[in-house]
């Protein structure tokens, strides 16, 4: 079989744009300048999907879906040729073993390790769990130290279920990893999966009495983000609270300042800077809707001491959708292309880091989220 | 018991195509059983991995749901047919 080979800087490469959405997933091409989208159509279609992920190392170009069709549950599936067939194994590729007495409901998250582990691939997954796979992402094993913590028995269910929705392997040490899950907050490992500790110091649980509100663990994180280049760096958007970490997760700091809302559901490090990030803020959560019913991107480029919005080519009135917590990615281009999907099936993409954005994809079902890769 | 599982016509790709398929068994959960060791693919569409149906299908013994009659337990009948059914619910 003939891989493509990955490149950051080619005038020949070409973007490929992962859309997982409540009814099925899109496998959208352009060439790297974002002019000319190609959308396949719609693929695994009534499954919903949660998680898409990309695998472009070693040469490899591995596209993954989280599929969890109403009738038939919940899976992982694979396509080698950018979405012209998906497979999967007979057995389940993702099984609670039998001593758990637990069931796969939905894979959140689908997360290539870093180039050190080639094969290694992470699934995030609902009820809170963390599976690892050595073969590539095609069967995966349950990390028993984390789902054996003494916390998770305690972790609750956010509204969207009980799901653990970030896997951030660092990028250059195989033994530490960040993950998220909601409602128990941010957990990481410096052993490989071995043990693991909260590490949610200075993340505000806003519903709890006031002088409970900065526990152990239990704070709804949404979304973390992590810098490529500066593992240190993470970012975190959540159910109220938009926080940075400097030292991977020991502290917290509040960076909210500019926000007309401190309440969504995605963030996004901008890979050319650890100064810029991106979220899509949503009117307190009664509303869950845009702030003035404009759909706005909020930016930072000084690390967070300020946002100000970005609305160039987004919708600028009546606008009632949202962006999920995986609704929001970037290609790693050079310059880096991000991309973000809405409720409302529209998919819009900025290369001059949200500037100004053009609409890729419109009419979709519900956009759950998205991964891009530059390939050649 | 010889009895026939019967498939939806969606659900035939993960039994290499076939509608009807022949079990040896004399439970519907022997039947389940059976599949799960022939056709792995099929049979973790029907069940998860603790052996409990999946919340939208339904598994009718001839005209009769077996969550009325005796669930998994539900005997066989020589010649009976199974129907794997998706259930018709689940909104847009």
């Amino acid at each position: 079989m003939e891989y493509m080979t990955v490149v950051r800087e080619s005038e020949m490469s070409e973007v490929v744009l992962l859309i997982g959405t409540r009814k099925g997933v899109v496998v959208a091409r352009s060439d790297q300048a974002g002019s000319d989208w190609r959308l396949r159509p719609l693929q695994l279609i009534m499954s919903e999907v949660y998680g898409v992920g990309i695998d472009t190392r070693g040469g490899r170009l591995r596209l993954f879906a989280g599929a969890a069709n109403p009738h038939w549950g919940p899976t992982v599936v694979h396509s080698d040729d950018l979405g012209e067939s998906w497979s999967e194994t007979d057995a389940a590729p993702i099984a609670f073993p039998e001593d758990t007495e637990a069931a796969l409901i939905r894979v959140w998250q689908i997360q290539a390790a870093s180039d050190r582990e080639p094969g290694v691939v992470y699934a995030g997954v609902e009820p809170h769990a963390l599976f690892r796979s050595e073969d590539g992402g095609i069967s995966f094993e349950l990390v028993r130290g984390l789902f054996d913590h003494p916390h998770r028995p305690e972790w609750a269910p956010g509204n969207g279920g009980a799901c653990l929705h970030t896997v951030l392997p660092h990028p250059t040490d195989p033994q530490r990893m960040l993950v998220a899950l909601s409602a128990g907050g941010v957990y990481r490992t410096f052993d490989g999966g071995a043990t693991w500790e909260a590490a949610n110091s200075g993340i505000q649980a806003y519903w709890m009495p006031e002088e409970e509100r900065f526990p152990e663990f239990g704070q709804c994180v949404h979304k973390l983000a992590q810098h490529p280049d500066h593992p240190e760096r993470v970012y975190a958007q959540n159910h109220f609270g938009v926080y940075r970490s400097d030292d991977y997760g020991t502290s917290w700091h509040p960076i909210e300042s500019g926000l007309p809302s401190t309440f969504g559901f995605t963030v996004l490090a901008h890979p050319g800077d650890p100064e810029t990030a991106f979220i899509f803020p949503l009117q307190a959560d009664s509303e869950r809707m845009p702030p003035d019913r404009a759909c706005r991107i909020y930016r930072t480029r000084d690390g967070g001491a300020s946002w100000h919005p970005l609305g160039r080519g987004l919708p600028q009135s009546g606008y009632h959708s949202a962006v999920l917590r995986d609704g929001m990615c970037t290609d790693f281009g050079d310059p880096a292309g991000v991309y973000f999907g809405t409720r409302n099936g529209e998919v819009f993409a900025t290369r001059d880091a949200g500037e100004s954005w053009e609409l890729v994809a419109e009419h979709l079902p519900d956009v759950l989220s998205v991964r891009a890769a530059v390939v050649a | 018991m010889t009895a026939t599982v019967i498939l939806p016509a969606v659900l035939r790709p993960a039994a290499g195509g076939l509608g009807r398929i022949p079990v040896e068994a004399d439970s519907v959960g022997a039947a389940l059983d059976q599949l799960a060791r022939e056709w792995p693919l099929l049979e973790r569409r029907l069940r998860d991995e603790r052996g409990r149906l999946r919340q939208h299908v339904r598994l009718y013994l001839e005209a009769d749901d077996i969550s009325d009659l005796a669930g998994m337990a539900t005997p066989l009948p020589e010649g009976s047919r199974l129907h794997v059914i998706p259930a018709v619910s689940g909104g847009c």
